[in-house]
């Protein structure tokens, strides 16, 4: 435990960790320091010079991310004399910005637009011609890279130095010809690169699939947990719902990385912050019987309907690793006794690495384990249906086509005397089954993961659900209150 | 006037070992290396030696400040910044032309004495006769056996300005691009591959084996208050005797300027930058000035490198601040952003003052641009950056003034 120390910051008397950085302790209790370049996972280089701070004793200004908190420290981070120096080193990164804010996409989320507004507004006395560098870069599949805007912070550079080790950018030339290059012969295309959209404080490095889609001010930010693989990181979902006709009608825009210490610092994967695409194809908002012939049921109805067939036994319970905490407590209540199915196959395992990347590409196969669920295998699953040893087969948002092929799932499904299937999208099997329950996407409901290492992280509801899709946790309690009407439990 | 360095400059051969030796050289090694490292350091401390690469930091208690190896374990290294790059100074270029064996006997004698068994000398690249002639010497002194403690290693620089600077250079040295790196920890703490190096000038080294051999008193007693021994200015610009001189520390101007045979053509004085471009200039009223680190600095410059340009009354002030600004944002090495936008910024706003299209708002934002830069950089060339334009406004107003008038 490092000691614990007086210090003064703005004439206010504050405790901190001996050694702490200035602009650290700054913000613990609610004091942000303006700067570019300082970035907690990145380092210190100092370069940007915006954190500058009086300190008592000093003959110059200091920057408060290299001035560690000692005992008696007197720092002035909102005095005339910083507040003049904050206003000029911004003064002077403005002197060969484009200023191209209207046609920049990280407009509203810009740090030189908020520390302008914040602390500088000062009438611009450039009279002389900007500096030209390029302005469309392609860096890499996902990043665009416009040198104009760069200020040079080298944040970008550090990431793929220090966090990737990939070293794709790095800053060439020299003085004011200085520019943020790709190193000869690379293309940023690490399997993290999207990070360095996040960190860029200008808009120099802008992501390909987000840009000129929608105006950042007009979406809603929700937290969230990533659910590509089994890490779960913190995740904030960025919608778009006030003005529905951008971003291609698409409701989610964006996901970017939420800070959590434990889980995955500050970073995602790309895999991760790209892999919502798919979340709103063929969504099912209808509960519906498919066969004999096509029909609309109430929930009441299916749920009754669904009931009476689990009464019969012989049941077979697929579900993934897709599922919530509290999706997997209902379904080891409503499936007792069922058989459980939810193994990750082939296609859901995938690569990892020593950063984030699990190879389990489902969040939640630890919550199944911790309330001591089994699964079977699919072989096992396919003799039991082939042999029409299945009477109810149940299958929660998998795509059985993916793991039998399509043709092979769908004859086994036709072999069990009743197939539902529920999720918040439709597959290529989902026609197989004879009910078809609506559920929603991670993203319509608030629940909790549980990662490979036991954290449980919480989700928020960002959107409302499609139709009249309802989480499955409500679907398998509303089932279970069914049975339970009709006075009997489901049977074995 | 009593000369350390350049004393034996008549001396055709002083380049080569046999003629060093037989005027005494190495003998101020033999004497460190019979005596215990501290000791030595110790000698050096009393001879007030400065560092005169620019900074005029006390040499012994830059020395001292090595951590001991139980602190700070692994190798020592000593770093001879041989990348004489400052506009107006050429002095280390006459030093290793002529005496390429006095640096090498002080490198080896400063080897010693912070106990480093790997030393090196990084020299501009620009410099090649300079490089041929201390890798001959250095082969030379190696083969005679004086270099059994610590070897030496030359390694050349590619062309950047602020590689000359301590911590760019060490970066250079790791093949890193030539950003300084902002103390603490110094160099003497944790320096090349983050190992405690001592990086000295080549004047500076060049001055050990005088003080092994004839004392630190003696070296002492040469030069003025705290300002031991002599130093060699490199006299350029408006003199008619352009050339580089030693004199003892505390000599005045005036006769530095009648030693380089006063301002040419009998004219009038402007200004005498004293130090190498960077460094404001000194005025006529300074000319009864005792030249010393310490006096230097009281009258409002630096003694710097020694770089010593004499600018008589043709000369006018935007133009020189020009030239210098757009040095300054040429060699800016862009790292950090008051220096690398502010050289870029100067530079134009003088560049239109020039060319007849200034207007009064200029002299009053160039003076404002610098207070913003100095102080609030990375490293002595920001510093400079903001300073330079400042000096001739400050002492030159009328220079920048007719400039808005002639616009018409």
């Amino acid at each position: 435990m490092a000691k614990r120390v007086k210090f003064k910051l703005n004439g206010r008397e504050i405790e901190a960790e001996e050694g702490r950085l200035v602009i650290d302790a700054a913000k613990d209790v609610g004091v942000e320091i303006p700067h570019y370049c300082y970035h907690p996972a990145l380092g210190n280089p100092g370069n940007c010079r915006m954190c500058v701070v009086e300190v008592a004793g000093a003959p110059k200004p200091q920057i408060s991310c290299r001035t560690a908190v000692r005992e008696g420290l007197d720092v002035q981070s909102d005095s005339a004399a910083a507040k003049r120096a904050q206003a000029s080193a911004l003064e002077l990164h403005l002197v060969n910005h484009p200023l191209d804010c209207p046609v920049c996409d990280q407009s509203g989320e810009c740090g030189l637009q908020d520390y302008y507004m914040k602390i500088g507004q000062y009438q611009s006395q450039v009279r002389e011609n900007k500096q030209h560098k390029d302005k469309r870069v392609e860096a890499g599949p996902h990043v665009m890279l416009d040198q104009e805007r760069c200020i040079l912070c080298t944040r970008c550079t550090r990431f793929v130095e220090n966090v990737t080790k990939t070293y794709e950018l790095g800053v060439f030339r020299r003085g004011h010809a200085e520019r943020v290059e790709l190193t000869p012969g690379k293309v940023l295309d690490n399997d993290y690169s999207g990070n360095v959209v996040d960190i860029c404080p200008v808009g120099a490095l802008t992501d390909r699939d987000f840009r000129y889609k929608v105006r950042v001010w007009y979406l809603d930010k929700t937290d969230s947990v990533c659910p590509g693989c089994s890490r779960g990181c913190a995740v904030s979902v960025h919608t778009n719902t006030k003005r529905p006709w951008h971003n291609d009608g698409k409701r989610v825009a964006r996901l970017k990385p939420r800070y959590n210490p434990e889980i995955n610092g500050h970073w995602m994967c790309d895999e991760g912050r790209y892999g919502f695409g798919s979340l709103d194809r063929d969504r099912l908002g209808r509960v519906l019987r498919l066969a004999p012939r096509e029909e609309e049921l109430s929930w009441d109805a299916a749920c009754a309907a669904i009931a009476s067939e689990l009464r019969g036994g012989a049941v077979a319970f697929v579900a993934s690793g897709m599922l919530s905490n509290e999706d997997w407590s209902a379904a080891k209540t409503l499936f007792a006794g069922a058989k459980f199915y939810f193994t990750p196959e082939p296609d859901q395992i995938g690569a990892e690495d020593a950063l984030l990347k699990r190879k389990e590409k489902v969040p939640n196969l630890k919550a199944a384990e911790a309330l001591g669920l089994k699964s079977g295998s699919f072989d096992e699953l396919a003799a039991d249906l082939d042999a029409g040893r299945v009477r109810v087969l149940y299958v929660v948002e998998r795509d059985l086509g993916r793991i039998w092929g399509e043709e092979r799932a769908k004859t086994l499904v036709s072999r069990a005397a009743c197939g539902v299937f529920q999720g918040p999208n439709a597959c290529a099997v989902s026609e197989a089954f004879r009910y078809r329950l609506p559920a929603t996407a991670y993203v319509e409901e608030s629940g909790r993961f549980t990662n490979f290492e036991g954290k449980v992280s919480k989700y928020e509801k960002a959107l409302e659900p499609i139709g009249s899709a309802k989480p499955d946790w409500e679907i398998f309690d509303a089932i279970r209150a069914a049975l339970e009407t009709s006075g009997k439990g489901a049977a074995a | 006037m009593t000369k350390i360095l350049t004393k034996h400059f008549d001396e055709a051969t002083l380049h080569e070992l046999a003629t060093y030796e037989r005027l005494g050289g190495y003998q101020g090694l033999k004497k460190a290396l019979a005596m215990a490292p501290a000791d030595v350091t110790a000698e050096v401390v009393k001879s007030n030696l400065r560092g005169l690469g620019g900074a005029g930091f006390p040499t012994g208690a830059k020395w001292g400040t090595v951590p001991p190896t139980d602190k700070v374990p692994g190798p020592r290294y000593v770093v001879v910044n041989c990348d004489e790059s400052e506009p107006g100074c050429f002095k280390d270029r006459v030093l290793v032309t002529r005496a390429p064996h006095q640096l090498i006997e002080g490198l080896l004698i400063a080897a010693h004495a912070v106990g480093a068994r790997q030393t090196f000398i990084f020299i501009r690249g620009e410099y090649q006769n300079q490089y041929d002639v201390l890798a001959r010497a250095v082969a030379e002194a190696a083969a005679a056996g004086h270099a059994k403690h610590a070897s030496i290693d030359l390694m050349r620089g590619a062309g950047a300005y602020i590689s000359g600077l301590d911590t760019a250079l060490l970066e250079t040295m790791e093949g890193k691009k030539a950003w300084p790196r902002q103390p603490p920890p110094f160099p003497t703490v944790a320096g090349l591959m983050g190992q405690p190096t001592v990086v000295n000038n080549v004047e500076t080294l060049s001055m050990l084996p005088f003080i092994l051999r004839e004392g630190g008193e003696a070296f002492a007693k040469i030069g003025s208050a705290k300002n031991g021994g002599t130093v060699v200015f490199s006299v350029s610009g408006h003199v008619e005797k352009p050339g580089v001189y030693e004199v003892p520390m505390g000599t005045k101007l005036r006769d530095v300027l009648a030693l380089a045979g006063g301002v040419r053509g009998g004219r009038k004085l402007k200004c005498v930058i004293p130090g190498g471009t960077s460094m404001p200039p000194l005025m006529e009223k300074d000319l009864d000035l005792a030249l010393d680190f310490d006096a230097i600095r009281a009258a409002g410059t630096f003694l710097g490198a020694g770089g010593m340009i004499v600018l008589d009354e043709t000369a006018d002030a935007v133009e020189v601040a020009h030239n210098i600004e757009r040095f300054l944002a040429h060699e800016s090495c862009g790292q950090c952003t008051p220096c690398r936008e502010g050289s870029f910024w100067n530079e134009e706003i003088l560049h239109r003052m020039l060319h007849g299209k200034a207007t009064a708002e200029d002299a009053p934002n160039l003076a404002r641009i610098g207070e913003n830069i100095t102080g609030k950089v990375i490293c002595a060339l920001g510093d400079t950056v903001g300073m330079v334009t400042r000096a001739y406004l400050q002492r030159f107003p009328e220079d920048f003034k007719k400039r808005v008038s002639s616009n018409g």
